[in-house]
C-alpha cells in the first residue's frame, strides 16, 4: 500500500518581474490522486508583508517552511534593524530544506518581494535548487502558463496589462490541465509591500471572457446561439 | 583506567561572579589591555582612521610581520590592543564569519553586524566551561553599504558600543582626553588622519617607526601610510 496523499503537485502558479514590480498568481485546486479535495486553497503564503511565497508541491511542506522562513525573516530586522533581502530570504529557505535533501520533501516555492536592489523573484525547491530570474511558473500547469506568458510579456507593461497577463496564465493553465482549477489568485508586490489584486476569481467565469472574446453579449445569448 | 578521558574535570565555569556582583576575570583580562599597545581609531564626515603604536622590534626581527591592523573584508579592517594570540585566533573568526555572512545572506557585512559578532564571541568565552577571556580590545572601523563611516569598540567582557573616536590599549586614558578636547566635529579627510596620529603622539615617542596607520574611504581598499 503506498498511498501518496501529495497534495498540489497538480497545480499552477507563476511569478514575473515586470516595471511596476512582481505579480504573482496562482491557482486554488488540490487534488489527491483523481479526487479534487479542494477548491479553494490559498496557495500564496503572506510571509510578511513585503514578501510572498507560492506554493507548490506538499501543502504541509510549503505552508510550514515558509512560516519558519517567516520567523528568520523577522528575527533578521529585529537583529539588523532593517527587512532582509530577496536573495537573502530566498536563501535561508535553501539551506533549510536543503538540510532534509533527499529525505522527501516536496516544494517547489517562488519567494518574490521588493528590497533595496528592487524587485526580485527567487524559484527555490526541496531539491535545494534556487534560481533568480524575471520569469517563473510551477506546478502541472506551469506548461500551459509559460505559453501565455511567453507571448503576452513585456517589461514595460501597464499595471493593469500585467495583471490580466497573470489572469490569462491560470486561466489557460487551469483550462487544460485537470489538476488545476478553482479561483486565480492575482498579487501585486509594490515597493512598499505586496497588495492582493484578485483574491479569487472564479476560473469558471473567465471562460466565456477568455475563449470566445469577440463575443460581448451574456452568458445566454451565448447558450441559445450554440 | 588508563584508556578514560579526563575531559570533565576542565569543563567548570572559570569566570564566575564575585560577592560584590565583578566578573574578576574579565576585568583581568582588561588589565591585560591596558598593558598592551595604544590603538587609536578616529571616524571623519567620509573617512575612518585606524593609528596603532608598533612596539620596538628586536633588531633582528622582520617589523613588517607585526600587523597590528587587519582587514576583516574589502569595506572593514580591526585593530587591537592586548594579547596579539587572542587577537588572531579572533580576528580569523571575524574573517571566517564576513564571508560565511556573504555566502548565507548574498550580502556585505556591516560594522555593526560584525562587531556584535565578535563581541558575541568575547561574552561567550566568559560564560563557557574551561576557557578564559581574550584579553583583547578591539577598534572595529569601516563602511556600511550605503557608505556611512562606523568605528566600534570590543571589549573583553563582550560590552560593545559606538565611538566617534576612542583608543585601546596602554595610552588609552590620556589619548581619549585628548580626542574629547579636540575631535569637536567629525573631521574629514586628511584632518582625521591628523587627528589620529597627532593623539598617539601624545603617548608613543614620535618618529614614523612607531607608529602605524591606515585610512580607509568608502569603496577603496584600505591604504597604509608608511
Amino acid at each position: 500500500w503506498n498511498l501518496q496523499i501529495k497534495f498540489l503537485h497538480g497545480t499552477t502558479t507563476l511569478g514575473f518581474i515586470y516595471e511596476g514590480g512582481v505579480i504573482i498568481a496562482v491557482d486554488s485546486r488540490a487534488s489527491m490522486g483523481q479526487y479534487m479535495s479542494s477548491a479553494s486553497v490559498k496557495k500564496i503564503i503572506e510571509i510578511n508583508p513585503y514578501l510572498l511565497g507560492t506554493m507548490a508541491g506538499g501543502a504541509a511542506d510549503c505552508t510550514f517552511w515558509e512560516r519558519v522562513l517567516g520567523m528568520e525573516c523577522r528575527l533578521y530586522e529585529l537583529r539588523n534593524k532593517e527587512r532582509i533581502s530577496v536573495a537573502a530570504a530566498s536563501k535561508l529557505l535553501c539551506n533549510m530544506v536543503y538540510g532534509y535533501k533527499n529525505m522527501g520533501l516536496s516544494m517547489g516555492t517562488m519567494i518574490a518581494g521588493w528590497d533595496k536592489t528592487g524587485p526580485n523573484l527567487f524559484y527555490v525547491d526541496n531539491d535545494g535548487m534556487r534560481m533568480r530570474h524575471q520569469m517563473f511558473s510551477c506546478g502541472s500547469g506551469s506548461t500551459y502558463a509559460y505559453g501565455v506568458l511567453d507571448s503576452g510579456y513585456r517589461f514595460d507593461m501597464t499595471n493593469e496589462e500585467a495583471y490580466e497577463l497573470g489572469r490569462r496564465a491560470i486561466f489557460h493553465a487551469t483550462h487544460r490541465d485537470a489538476f488545476s482549477g478553482g479561483v486565480a489568485r492575482v498579487y501585486h508586490i509594490q515597493p512598499g509591500g505586496w497588495v492582493p489584486i484578485h483574491p479569487g476569481t472564479d476560473v469558471t467565469e473567465l471562460y466565456y471572457q477568455y475563449m470566445y472574446p469577440s463575443r460581448a453579449e451574456g452568458v445566454e445569448e451565448v447558450v441559445m446561439a450554440e | 583506567n588508563w584508556l578514560t578521558t579526563n575531559m570533565s574535570r576542565y569543563d567548570r565555569a572559570l569566570t564566575v561572579f564575585s560577592p560584590d556582583g565583578h566578573l574578576f576575570q574579565a576585568e583581568y583580562a582588561s588589565e591585560a589591555v591596558r598593558k598592551g599597545s595604544t590603538a587609536v581609531g578616529v571616524r571623519g564626515t567620509d573617512v575612518v582612521v585606524l593609528a596603532v603604536e608598533r612596539k620596538s622590534t628586536a633588531k633582528l626581527q622582520e617589523s613588517r610581520t607585526v600587523r597590528k591592523i587587519c582587514v576583516l573584508d574589502e569595506h572593514v579592517a580591526i585593530a587591537f590592543a592586548g594579547l596579539n594570540a587572542d587577537a588572531r585566533v579572533l580576528t580569523n573568526k571575524a574573517r571566517v564569519e564576513c564571508q560565511s555572512f556573504r555566502l548565507t545572506f548574498e550580502d556585505a557585512v556591516s560594522v555593526d553586524y560584525i562587531t556584535r559578532h565578535i563581541a558575541k564571541v568575547q561574552q561567550r568565552y566568559t560564560q563557557s566551561g574551561g576557557v578564559r577571556s581574550f584579553g583583547v580590545s578591539n577598534l572595529v572601523a569601516g563602511f556600511d553599504s550605503d557608505g556611512t563611516p562606523r568605528l566600534y569598540t570590543t571589549e573583553p567582557s563582550g560590552a560593545f558600543s559606538a565611538w566617534k573616536a576612542n583608543a585601546i590599549g596602554r595610552g588609552e586614558k590620556t589619548c581619549r582626553e585628548f580626542l574629547e578636547k579636540h575631535y569637536t566635529e567629525p573631521p574629514s579627510g586628511d584632518d582625521a588622519v591628523m587627528l589620529s596620529i597627532r593623539t598617539l603622539l601624545e603617548v608613543v615617542e614620535s618618529g614614523s617607526k612607531n607608529v602605524e596607520v591606515a585610512v580607509m574611504y568608502p569603496n577603496a581598499p584600505i591604504r597604509y601610510l608608511t
